[in-house]
């Protein structure tokens, strides 16, 4: 795994060129003050959930090399239990929020110190088993409803008194919580525990013998990364009033993947276009049924073969930033 | 009649021998697997797929061309097997010095492109496909009704099991296998053509998939997806065994079979995920696997 971003092409951090970031993340708020103007918001703000899940799963994949492909887990199940906190409980959203982000966090906590026990392929395949065991349990449980999902989640009043009935209003709130979890990920990539983890994907046996503990900062960065995309998948459950077993299935967790890689691996930008994109294929090519399945099959193929610096680390490559 | 636990016999021995068909599907698979990442180091996404593709071919010779079972058991591992002889040729075979995560994606890639192919022109139902006439039918042992077909998967699987092992493991093109999954470079200055064995190790490997899906076609309905949730258990049964061995991938297939036929009969409920809990537990106590070298 240490190989590949180098692979990718990933250009080394250098500080002189940082103001790239600074510029990309302006023109990116930009455009999702003006976007709710000019498209739906409903497809806005599903995208902004793909996104900071697709920036959730960089953490892991693109900083630490761990490649998971159990990560709806997180999102489904951080997903039901926020919806049955908002309609059951009657919880307010940002209490449903937090309730969904704290299952995710500790199935996280549960999942991580199973999957880090091995590393490589193992990983992926472990992570694609208990995630797919979660799943059987989503399927028989009562409070998930099983095939129906949960419908009906009432979105609430935020603290109180913002009501999140309107779409603008929605639109609003998950733009915020979304670029607070995206600016969170790049600080934590960016602090001295971030420099670890990229050490640990350089060369985990060299950081060992430098005396630090890997086996911890893996299951740290395993844990925030299982958190933030509960994050994702409680906002989406609030967005769209549902959640169901989609959410759950492995697909869930290979249109992440596909998001990632498409975007471009360990690169700061890369999961949001990669969502942005894949998101908006799947609901312009809805109509073609299981050609999208198709299509999406073919993008990992070309990516992998052609391409596995991603979309935004091409760009990054060719004007020599960092993005 | 007796009973067994407070359980009737039959569905005590009926639930063990659905266990067992389970366990043969598991081990052919999971033996795929190990022979295919013992020599190209990657795990095979796409093994799932291709024994949907080997199903859907047993039926398609049926329909189109009138070749029967028999045939079938032949003619789709070679037809898959050469199909896998070319993905390896020019998809995989690029991906050589890279990581292996990437034969991963572009595995899992290509088993979207099949899965949403076939789900394309036929459909998500289920298609049936009759037992051969010979095997129709079955016996009374007694204890329960033993149907010829399902003694004959068991008895295949078994067959094709050994034999694998048997060719990896004592004969002398598996000893240059197996020397070329040690060190490629040094068999290849012995004059061993590895790149062209790597080639057919995978073609084998999808061979094995598509045979299983033959044998399968009668017992479940032949479907689009019936590899896709198959595969995520074998991938479980793999992590479980360890891919070190082949026999162990082997025993691990069967086991693993009979225990979740069991757990259907004593607790059904967790007859779905009680593989998957078996897996959390060896990684918390032996990581490597019941029979893999170290990590």
């Amino acid at each position: 795994m240490e190989r590949v971003l180098e692979e990718a092409g990933v250009p080394p951090r250098r500080r002189e060129t940082a103001w790239s970031l600074g510029v990309a993340f302006a023109v990116m708020v930009a455009l999702f003050i003006a976007a709710p103007f000019l498209v739906y918001p409903v497809f806005l703000m599903k995208a902004l959930c793909f996104a900071l899940f697709a920036c959730a799963f960089n953490l892991l994949i693109g900083y630490v090399g761990l490649a998971s492909f159990g990560h709806a887990l997180f999102f489904g199940w951080a997903s039901y239990v926020t919806a049955h906190a908002a309609k059951v409980w009657a919880l307010p959203p940002e209490l449903a929020v937090i309730v969904g982000m704290a299952t995710a966090a500790v199935l996280g906590l549960v999942a991580g110190s199973i999957a880090i026990r091995r590393q490589g392929i193992y990983f992926a395949m472990i992570t694609l088993a208990l995630a797919q065991m979660m799943y059987f349990f989503a399927l028989q449980a009562k409070f998930t409803g099983g095939e129906d999902g949960i419908q009906g989640v009432p979105r609430g009043r935020l603290f109180g008194f913002f009501d999140l009935t309107g779409e603008m209003r929605m639109y609003l709130f998950v733009l915020v919580v979304v670029l607070a979890g995206f600016l969170l990920i790049y600080r934590i990539i960016n602090s001295p525990f971030g420099e670890v983890l990229k050490a640990i994907r350089e060369n985990e046996q060299r950081t060992i013998s430098l005396g630090y503990k890997t086996e911890r900062y893996k299951l740290v960065a395993f844990v925030l990364s299982a958190t933030l995309s509960g994050l994702a998948g409680s906002l989406k459950a609030l967005v769209f009033q549902l959640a169901s077993l989609t959410d759950v299935h492995w697909a869930m967790s290979g249109d992440v993947l596909l998001m990632t890689l498409l975007g471009g691996l360990g690169t700061v930008f890369g999961p949001v276009a990669g969502a942005f994109l894949v998101v908006a294929m799947q609901n312009y090519l809805a109509t073609f049924g299981q050609w999208v399945l198709v299509i999406q099959g073919a993008i990992f193929v070309v990516c992998v073969l052609a391409f596995r610096r991603g979309i935004v680390g091409e760009i990054a490559h060719g004007l020599r930033v960092q993005l | 009649m007796f009973e067994v636990f407070g359980i009737p016999s039959q569905a005590l021995f009926g639930q063990l021998l659905l266990g067992l068909i389970n366990g043969s599907f598991y081990a052919l698979l999971s033996l795929g697997l190990a022979v295919i990442f013992g020599m190209l180091n990657i795990i095979n996404f796409t093994h799932g797929a291709q024994y949907m593709m080997g199903a859907f071919a047993a039926y398609l010779l049926l329909q189109h061309a009138g070749i029967g079972y028999w045939g079938a058991l032949v003619i789709a591992p070679i037809v898959i097997g050469a199909t896998g002889v070319f993905v390896e040729r020019f998809f995989l075979q690029r991906l050589r010095k890279l990581d292996p995560l990437y034969g991963l994606l572009l595995t899992f890639g290509l088993a979207l492109i099949i899965e949403g192919l076939f789900r394309n022109y036929y459909g998500s139902s289920g298609l049936p496909y009759q037992v051969p006439e010979t095997l129709q039918g079955g016996r009374n042992l007694g204890f329960m009704f033993l149907p010829n077909y399902r003694a004959w998967v068991i008895v295949l699987s078994l067959a094709v099991c050994f034999a694998t092992w048997f060719a990896i493991e004592r004969t002398r093109l598996g000893s240059y296998l197996r020397a070329a999954t040690e060190n490629p470079v040094l068999v290849r200055a012995f004059g061993i053509n590895v790149p062209r064995m790597v080639t057919l190790t995978y073609g084998f490997g999808v061979g094995l998939a598509a045979l299983a899906g033959v044998m399968a076609a009668p017992i479940y309905n032949v479907s689009p997806q019936m590899g896709s949730d198959l595969i995520i258990v074998v991938f479980a049964v793999v992590v479980i065994g360890g891919m070190g061995s082949i026999l162990g991938a082997i025993l691990t297939g069967f086991a693993l079979g009979i225990i979740e036929g069991l757990t259907k009969v004593f607790f059904p409920e967790a007859s779905n995920t009680v593989i998957f809990v078996i897996m959390a537990i060896v990684l918390l106590i032996r990581p490597a696997g019941l029979f893999g070298r170290n990590a």
